[in-house]
């Protein structure tokens, strides 16, 4: 099974998520007050290790495992990165949880979550059918 | 054993989360971005004519085991070793949470707002299914979520994933300070 390595990295991903509290409601809005350091912690931590990894990557010439060579992520501007994001913004703080955390919270026993991930599909269902009208 | 049940600290979850990035880049060449999946999932299930969802999902399907297992991990340490105990938010947090009639006794999500009953009251409605909506439009509109922008757009240095990200950011406050204070009190 060629997905399997997918599915071990996402429960070690999803532990970390669970007990690092990121997919906790009371935690976002102590990070939206500024009341805390924990949360800014995770990201301040993740985010370099991302960093150093990519630019290890490139500086030792670190192929995938099957010898292909790496390739740079590359996110593109439209306004929607910035309309998208706010209205993305709401949404983290009614529901405490990024899509991420979403599947984590399910999974945690909080089943009522399962209306919060469904109502994300359908608005990303009705995003893809307004999209031919929305402002790029 | 007690030790299955603690929270990590950021410390700890930090790293394993940044780890996700190169992991996925050297299994296969893939990019850390889970809401990705909910589009996969919506050109799974019902495509229609919308150009946006008719397009190989499948060869995505390492996504789909990604959340799965995502799912699986939410499972062993947020119910199988539950901390028992309420997460431990600072105490001027919790005198805000007062101020907004929730307490924090237990759990991750507050008890008071994410259960079944509120679901079909207004609170609920516009907290969990609205929050929901906002959640997957605004995520697929912006090109990305926390972990697509906000940790593997930013680790790339990605100008338009910190765009994305302060607008998450912000988007969050203004609820958070705003709105979602006057929906609790409905």
């Amino acid at each position: 099974m060629k997905n399997l390595p997918y599915l071990f990295l996402g429960i070690v991903f999803g532990l970390a998520l669970t007990k690092g509290e990121a997919i906790s409601w009371h935690r976002m809005h102590e990070m939206f007050h500024f009341q805390s350091f924990h949360m800014y912690g995770i990201f301040m931590t993740a985010v370099p290790v991302g960093a150093l990894s990519i630019f290890l990557f490139r500086r030792l010439h670190v192929r995938t495992r099957t010898g292909e060579p790496i390739l740079k992520p590359v996110k593109v501007y439209r306004h929607g990165v910035i309309i998208g994001g706010l209205i993305f913004g709401f949404g983290w703080a009614l529901t405490g949880a990024c899509p991420g955390p979403l599947y984590a919270q399910i999974g945690a026993g909080y089943l009522v979550t399962i209306v919060t991930f469904i109502s994300a599909l359908f608005g990303t269902w009705v995003y893809a059918y307004l999209k031919p009208n929305l402002p790029d | 054993m007690e030790l299955l049940y603690k929270p990590w600290p950021w410390y700890v979850a930090g790293p394993i989360i940044g780890l996700s990035v190169p992991a996925l880049l050297w299994i296969g060449n893939k990019n850390l971005g889970i809401s990705s999946t909910l589009r996969q999932i919506c050109a799974a299930t019902y495509p229609g004519k919308i150009a946006f969802l008719n397009y190989d999902w499948k060869n995505d399907s390492w996504n789909l085991f990604f959340a799965a297992g995502i799912l699986i991990g939410g499972f062993i340490g947020g119910y199988v070793f539950a901390n028992p105990d309420p997460v431990a938010v600072s105490s001027e947090t919790i005198g805000l949470f007062q101020s907004w009639g929730l307490n924090t006794s237990k759990g991750l999500l507050p008890p008071e707002v994410f259960n079944w009953n509120t679901l079909f009251t207004l609170k609920g409605f516009l907290m969990i299914i609205v929050g929901g909506f906002f959640v997957g439009f605004g995520t697929r509109y912006g090109g990305g979520c926390t972990s697509g922008h906000g940790i593997l757009g930013l680790s790339a240095f990605q100008w338009p994933s910190l765009l994305a990200t302060i607008s998450f950011f912000i988007g969050g406050i203004l609820f958070s300070y705003w709105v979602v204070p006057y929906i609790l009190a409905l």
